[in-house]
């Protein structure tokens, strides 16, 4: 039987990370301190799913020493207002699992990681990612149609980690007039594992003048061609969406119906092809 | 929206077809000859040809035309002979018709075209009224004309029997000519227009067919209609002036233009006179210019006056033919088509090009914008030399004595003017004349060359261009035409050409070019000179040089396809309206592409196997397998927790006296122990001043039930214990849109809660409630085992999208419906649509429905002395605007659409087809109210009424996809064992009209099959069954049954109809076959099995009683018998239309031995022909409760509350 494009979304929802957070070494314990492990929703946001690692840190620190908690992959601080999975894909794909995770909770990277003193904050991050992608999909038609409780659900889906409750609401969101094959723009991110930039985001259509239905090569081609891999050349990137590569012939707009964050981007990661 | 076509004409004269799905115009290939006018309805097109004359189109149907000859065979009996054909001088003809006044011998019947055919040899009729007759089907009487019977009696002194031969109507998909009258018609026709199948549909696809000659007359065909689509002859119809062109509308409405430039409008068109009585005059739109072409649809007229310009005319409907007033629109055309549902189509003044009306709806008449259709035509080069040879020919528009339609001359203002800008024009204004006739034309039909003479056409182009009057002159002594067959590609042309005077084509006269022309590679520059050294030939040998040709002929010739010029539109036959998705307006669509290659094959779309939808599905499986499976010891970082939605909504509550009140819902949601998520539902309600609540566990509820209606947006929920009780629990949400909510999340945790999910399986049970909301339930494995199967009461049941009146399947998963409308429809393997949306449904397999219905008022009236019949009635007397049962109020104004789902899509208007029958007027008789109506007045009659009907329509998704184009009343699909090997999948059916057909092609890849095969039947059927053994039964609209002999695989249509008498007194009206069952459903409520059926004697001998208070019954591949019982008695109320289960059936007692009840209350249709799943052969006593399986008798019970919450209907 042939899968439905439902449990797509289902497989992108339920996606996890089995990840090992151990604390930094340099934190000032009263005992020492157990590796931790959890296993991630790649949707979600660091700082909102991480109060089972804090509490068991804190067991076994002074509350003195306890700064903003902040995460480190070899190095690399992880930005709590990416995606779980972005960072994953992004810092640590081709890496053995679990994940292993730094857990710090003083010497805050100003420079790098956004200040995340509660909830709240995610919210508000949250939600002004959807009604920017709805502002690029629908001109904010949809979600400024949307009630508080509406939006509330949404938040609440992914907080509590309800699939259906989210889905009856986000629908919505990806809904289209079907004359016009598809959004208006459609809301992407493209990340570069090796570069200091964010990421790279501009206006581009689900289809073309012609009619025609954009691909995620086309998308590639104007947006950043190295990540494409031409005929007879080794390749040397991957493009890595949830965790799986899709190929470049992927319509753009099934794309970002199926594989989009709960925040409506569709994120992409172009990671370098591992050298093994 | 069903497949239909616009028809259009090109400059040349070529006929094109756009099909609503279509991305390009299709040349209609049978064209033999140019045409000049086309108009279409949705069976067929007519058109003037060339040879002005009229030729007619019947689209190609699996359901043939057949037209039913019949004669009565009479005898009397005298001593000497007994019965013989000796008969009294004073009696009847030995051959006659059934009133015995005209003379029928069988050699007397002829053929009334060459577009007919005979289908067989004369053969007896041996069923009389229902009954079979003796053998040799006489029926016998006392005397003539007298009472006949199938008996013979003592005092029988006459017989007779009727015998019956059919012709079938052969010239499908071709055009064919109309014989012409030459007697009456003393000119030919200019112009065509047809219409009126809206005023009536007795007798079945009547049409209006109106044409205006040469001279300016107007003639109507007489007798158009279904079985005799040639009609039967011209009636002239007097005029206040000279016609120059028609318009006919779908229902009452006639315009046509006068010479001068005015308006004509026809009045008193009604079903008793199409025809019309007078004609009433309506000036044009603007004082000095005059109309020169009309459109006229169900309430609309738009107007072209000379200078292009476009009217519509305001306030136009049945009683105000003539409208009120002139709106001048946006837009120059040369020429208006409306088509159906008030929709239009215009032809461009400046590019030719054929323009829709965008946004026509019934309250926007005359619609937003004007959109160019700019698809492409078909390019198949293949074909072209056909084409080129009509490029050619076709200068018999534009040169000749008999004008071309105004437009025609339009275009060479065109060419004028094009030929100033530049080169890449038109070719063909002054090519010589070719006339190709059908090969099998005699050549008297040839037009006779005439001394040529301003005719109304050309007078009309005039006045359409006046710098094109000294063209026309121009034009005027050119060749004349002649008969050229088309295989004469040779020089016998050459050798014709002098003596005839005409002009060649150059295909025929470019005698060492003849290869290159046959095999054309027109693209080729080479030809193209070729083919201008040709056209230079021929235009000498025509003494017709003219430089226009010449230069002309210098471009390409195909230049014209970059840019058709269009000369004609209609859009009769097409059926679009504003909501319709058309790709006529960007050229290539993907989307559409798509979806159009879907609908040829239902089973796979490509989409779902691309290669990189398989990538993401197995890679996301992959990362599944690396990143979750080896973890699944880890914690998750989110708990699961309960999750609770709460609203606002009414509650009927269940303690007297019964009303809405307001109360707090909430839905507990929560996963349960082994991850299954589950939830409570709760109704939180004030019973004084007490707060209480009521709830319902989610795996407890077996079936949610929208309830809509025009005041609240109620739905019902059932738990077996509410379904013994026959009352649900009932809600009303504050809006249509929370309903649907609720709705949608209340039926996505039902089927979490039990673990269903995707498309049902092909086990699948499947039923409609009255309201055509589609329910399926997964039969458990235990449903049909004995002695202890499980309840009917517990089945859970799920909706699908769509709207059906009838469900029908297989267990290879082949599922056919019927909507309201009639429409057929197919499975397409997806879920959810209507109001499940997101989650709740399948992302594919998932199109838009729609289906019309009719609402039904009646208006009463009583007789008095003084004033005779008025609306004035007693004061006891019913209203005198009702319902059907006279006990609540139904005016025109204040009855709404059934449900806001439902939108008018026309007026009220007086229903005919009342059983009974009515008078002119629509009125039938009684003694009183309520009574039995007939259709004529008598002296004890002194209340009449007469029925009021007005259609509506729903839109809305389901995961289901038309079989267009045959309407359908009924359909069976053969029911198949467990472990079934078939693979062709004998389908039949029953057309809306009575014809039975039986579907090619049917597998379960396939399951909309291919084409229909009629089979031919004496009088219309109304049901059918096919059984596992394809045994086939059917009942006839007169209530008989008939067997099908010998339908195999090999012969999938069986050889002939056995006809089986009813059980007395009695007329069936359903049957349904399972492996070896047959049980049938009477009138009356009573279902019978049929006894004595073996393999040897496949029709059985005798009926038996099984059990009365049966609307409809469904034999499943086990034998199972499942029916709707007309009234069940709960507890609590009382349901009508309620499904229930024949208990205890078993090979031995096939007739099983009482009833279960299931869902009800407003039930109509199931059907269990998918369930052929084994029952596990446990003989252990069950846990179920005995109560629900054990014996009870269907009650029909009375004078109790009635589940009105889904039973209203």
């Amino acid at each position: 039987i042939m899968a439905d494009d439902k449990d797509v979304l289902r497989d992108v929802w339920f996606g996890r990370i089995p990840t090992c957070f151990t604390l930094n070494q340099d934190e000032v314990t009263e005992r020492e301190a157990e590796a931790y492990y959890l296993l991630l929703p790649r949707v979600s946001y660091l700082t909102l799913v991480t109060d089972k690692v804090k509490k068991h840190f804190l067991k076994v620190m002074r509350t003195e020493d306890v700064e903003e908690m902040w995460f480190e992959y070899e190095g690399t601080p992880l930005k709590w207002h990416y995606p779980i999975g972005v960072l994953f894909d992004l810092h640590a794909s081709n890496s053995v699992l679990p994940w292993s995770i730094t857990v710090h909770f003083k010497n805050f990277p100003d420079r790098d990681l956004l200040h995340c003193p509660s909830s709240s904050v995610i919210e508000a991050h949250f939600m002004s990612s959807i009604k920017e992608a709805d502002a690029l999909k629908h001109k904010s038609q949809v979600v400024n149609d949307m009630q508080k409780k509406d939006h509330k659900q949404l938040w609440m889906g992914l907080q509590n980690d309800k699939f259906d409750q989210f889905w009856a609401m986000n629908r919505k969101l990806m809904e289209y007039p079907t004359e016009e094959g598809g959004f208006r723009y459609i809301p992407f991110r493209i990340y570069q594992a090796m570069s200091d930039r964010p990421f790279i985001q501009k206006l581009f259509r689900p289809v073309s003048p012609e009619g025609n239905a954009y691909t995620l090569g086309d998308l590639l081609k104007e947006m950043y061609p190295a990540a494409i891999t031409n005929d007879g050349e080794q390749k040397r990137y991957q493009v890595v969406i949830h965790g799986i590569e899709p190929l470049l012939e992927t319509p753009l707009q099934w794309l970002s119906e199926h594989l989009s964050h709960p925040d409506n981007f569709l994120h992409i990661c172009v990671v370098p092809t591992p050298s093994d | 929206m069903p497949v239909s076509l616009l028809w259009a004409v090109d400059v040349y004269g070529r006929v094109y077809g756009l099909s609503t799905v279509g991305q390009q115009w299709d040349q209609c290939r049978d064209a033999q000859m140019e045409f000049k006018r086309v108009t279409a309805a949705q069976e067929c097109c007519w058109g003037i040809a060339c040879d002005n004359n009229i030729y007619l189109n019947v689209h190609a149907s699996d359901l043939s035309i057949r037209y039913q000859e019949e004669t009565y065979e009479n005898q009397r009996w005298n001593p000497v002979d007994g019965f013989s054909e000796r008969l009294l001088p004073s009696d009847r003809w030995q051959w006659s018709d059934v009133t015995g006044l005209q003379h029928q011998p069988l050699d007397s019947f002829q053929l009334p075209s060459s577009s007919w055919e005979w289908e067989g040899d004369w053969y007896v009729d041996e069923n009389f009224e229902g009954e079979p007759t003796e053998k040799g089907g006489w029926t016998y009487a006392i005397d003539f004309p007298a009472t006949y019977t199938k008996d013979k009696k003592w005092n029988s002194c006459v017989r007779r029997r009727r015998w019956l031969r059919y012709r079938r109507y052969k010239a499908m998909d071709t055009w064919a000519k109309i014989p012409s009258q030459h007697t009456t018609l003393p000119d030919p026709f200019s112009d065509i227009s047809c219409g009126g199948w809206e005023i009536s549909e007795e007798p079945r696809g009547r049409l209006s067919l109106w044409a205006v000659s040469l001279q300016g007359k107007v003639w109507f065909r007489e007798g158009i209609y279904h079985q005799n689509p040639e009609g039967a002859s011209w009636e002239e119809v007097l005029l206040p002036g000279e016609v120059v062109q028609i318009s006919c509308g779908p229902a009452d409405l006639v315009w046509a233009v006068l010479w001068e430039g005015q308006l004509i409008v026809r009045e008193g068109i009604s079903r008793d006179c199409p025809k019309g009585a007078s004609w009433a005059i309506v000036e044009s739109p603007s004082s000095d210019v005059g109309a020169t072409h009309v459109a006229v649809g169900n309430n609309v007229v738009w107007v072209v006056t000379k200078d292009n310009k476009v009217w519509f005319r305001r306030g136009v409907n049945s009683h105000n033919p003539c409208g009120s007033g002139w709106i001048s629109m946006v837009g120059e055309m040369i020429m208006i088509n409306v088509g159906q549902n008030d929709q239009v189509w215009a032809i461009s003044s400046e590019d030719r090009a054929v323009y829709f009306r965008q946004g026509v709806t019934s309250s926007e008449l005359s619609g937003k914008t004007w959109k160019a259709i700019t698809v492409p035509r078909d390019r198949d080069r293949s074909q072209s030399s056909a084409s080129a040879n009509s490029l050619q020919s076709a200068g018999c528009f534009f040169c000749g004595e008999v004008r071309a339609p105004s437009v025609a001359s339009d275009a060479e203002s065109d060419l004028e003017k094009g030929s100033a800008d530049g080169p890449g024009c038109l070719v063909t204004s002054t090519s010589p004349d070719t006339f190709v006739d059908a090969p099998s034309d005699p050549p008297a039909d040839t037009p006779k060359p005439r001394i040529p003479k301003v005719t109304s056409d050309s007078f009309i182009s005039e006045l359409v261009s006046d710098r094109e009057s000294g063209k026309t002159s121009r034009d005027v002594g050119k060749a004349t035409p002649t008969v050229l067959e088309e295989d004469t590609i040779s020089h016998e042309g050459d050798a014709k050409a002098p003596c005839a005077g005409v002009a060649l084509s150059p295909s025929q006269s470019g005698g060492p070019l003849d290869t290159q022309w046959s095999n054309v590679d027109l693209e080729e520059a080479q030809s193209q000179q070729a083919q201008t050294g040709a056209v230079l030939d021929s235009a000498d040998t025509c003494s017709l040089s003219s430089v226009a040709t010449y230069t002309l002929a210098m471009e390409d010739p195909y230049g014209g396809d970059e840019h058709p010029l269009w000369a004609w539109v209609s859009g009769g036959g097409c059926s679009v309206d504003s909501h319709s998705q058309l790709s006529w307006f960007n050229s290539v669509n993907t989307a559409s592409l798509v979806q159009s290659v879907q609908s040829m094959s239902l089973s796979v779309s490509p989409a779902q196997t691309a290669a990189w939808r398989k990538q993401i599905f197995e890679q996301l499986s992959e990362r599944t397998r690396r990143e979750i499976d080896n973890f699944k010891h880890y914690e998750q970082a989110i708990e699961q927790s309960v999750w609770v939605k709460k609203g606002s909504m009414q509650w009927w509550r269940d303690w007297k006296p019964h009303k809405w009140i307001d109360v707090h819902f909430a839905l507990e949601q929560f996963s349960g122990p082994e991850g299954n998520k589950d939830g409570i539902l709760f109704i939180y309600y004030n019973y004084y001043e007490e707060k209480k609540y009521l709830h319902a566990f989610i795996n407890e509820v077996t079936i949610l039930v929208p309830v809509l209606n025009d005041s609240k947006h109620t739905f019902a929920i059932y738990t077996p214990e509410r379904t013994k009780q026959r009352w649900p629990i009932r809600l009303a949400a504050a809006t249509e849109l929370e309903m649907h909510d609720w709705l949608a999340l209340l039926s996505v945790s039902c089927c979490d809660s039990r673990g269903i999910q995707g498309p049902p399986s092909k086990q699948a049970i499947w039923s409609i409630t009255c309201k055509g909301d589609i329910f399926v339930s997964e039969p458990s494995p235990g449903i049909e085992a004995v002695p202890y199967p499980t309840p009917c009461d517990q089945m859970f049941w799920r909706q699908v999208g769509g709207h059906l009146r009838i469900v029908e399947c297989n267990s290879v998963g082949i599922v056919w419906g019927i909507g309201f409308d009639h429409t057929a429809w197919i499975y397409t393997g997806g879920y959810g649509g209507g109001l499940f949306q997101g989650l709740a449904s399948s992302t594919d397999n998932i199109y838009t429905q729609t289906d019309v219905k009719s609402v039904y008022i009646y208006e009463n009236q009583r007789w008095n002395p003084v004033t005779g019949y008025t609306n004035r009635g007693l004061p006891t007397d019913r209203y005198m605007w009702s319902d059907a049962s006279g006990l609540h109020e139904c005016t025109r104004a204040n009855t709404k659409p059934p449900s806001p789902q439902w939108t008018w899509v026309s007026e009220w208007a007086i229903d005919y087809s009342v059983s009974g029958g009515t008078d002119r007027e629509g009125w039938q008789y009684a003694a009183d109210f309520p009574a039995s109506y007939h259709g004529y007045k008598t002296m004890k009659d002194f209340v009449r009424r007469r029925r009021w009907a007005r259609k509506c329509k729903l839109t809305t998704t389901g995961p289901w996809q038309e079989v267009p184009p045959i309407a359908l009343s009924d359909v069976t699909i053969l029911p198949c064992a467990a472990q079934s090997t078939v693979d062709m999948v004998p389908v039949w059916a029953i057309s809306n009209k009575g014809d039975v057909l039986c579907r090619l092609g049917v597998t379960a890849l396939t399951p909309a099959g291919s084409s229909w095969l009629h089979v031919g039947t004496d009088q219309p059927f109304k049901s059918i069954s096919i059984g596992a053994a394809s045994q086939v039964w059917a009942i006839a609209r007169d209530g008989s049954a008939f067997y099908r002999g010998s339908v195999s695989p090999q012969n999938p249509a069986g050889d002939c109809w056995y006809h089986i008498p009813s059980p007395a007194k009695q007329k069936l009206k359903q049957v349904s076959v399972g492996r070896t069952s047959v049980f049938t459903v009477d009138e009356n409520g009573n279902l019978w099995y049929r006894q004595g059926v073996t393999p040897s004697y496949p029709q059985g001998s005798s009926w038996e009683h099984v059990s009365n208070n049966v609307r409809k019954v469904s034999v499943g591949p086990l034998d199972q018998v499942w029916i709707i019982a007309d009234k069940v008695q709960g507890s609590h109320s009382l349901s009508c239309g309620t499904v229930c289960h024949r208990l205890a059936v078993q090979p031995m007692q096939p007739k099983g031995q009482s009833w279960d009840y299931g869902i009800g209350g407003g039930w109509d249709h199931i059907t269990v022909r998918g369930n052929s799943v084994e029952p596990p052969h446990i003989r252990l006593p069950s846990l179920t409760d005995m109560s629900t399986s054990s014996p009870r008798s269907l009650l029909e019970v009375r004078n109790t509350e009635v589940d009105s919450g889904t039973s209203g209907c």
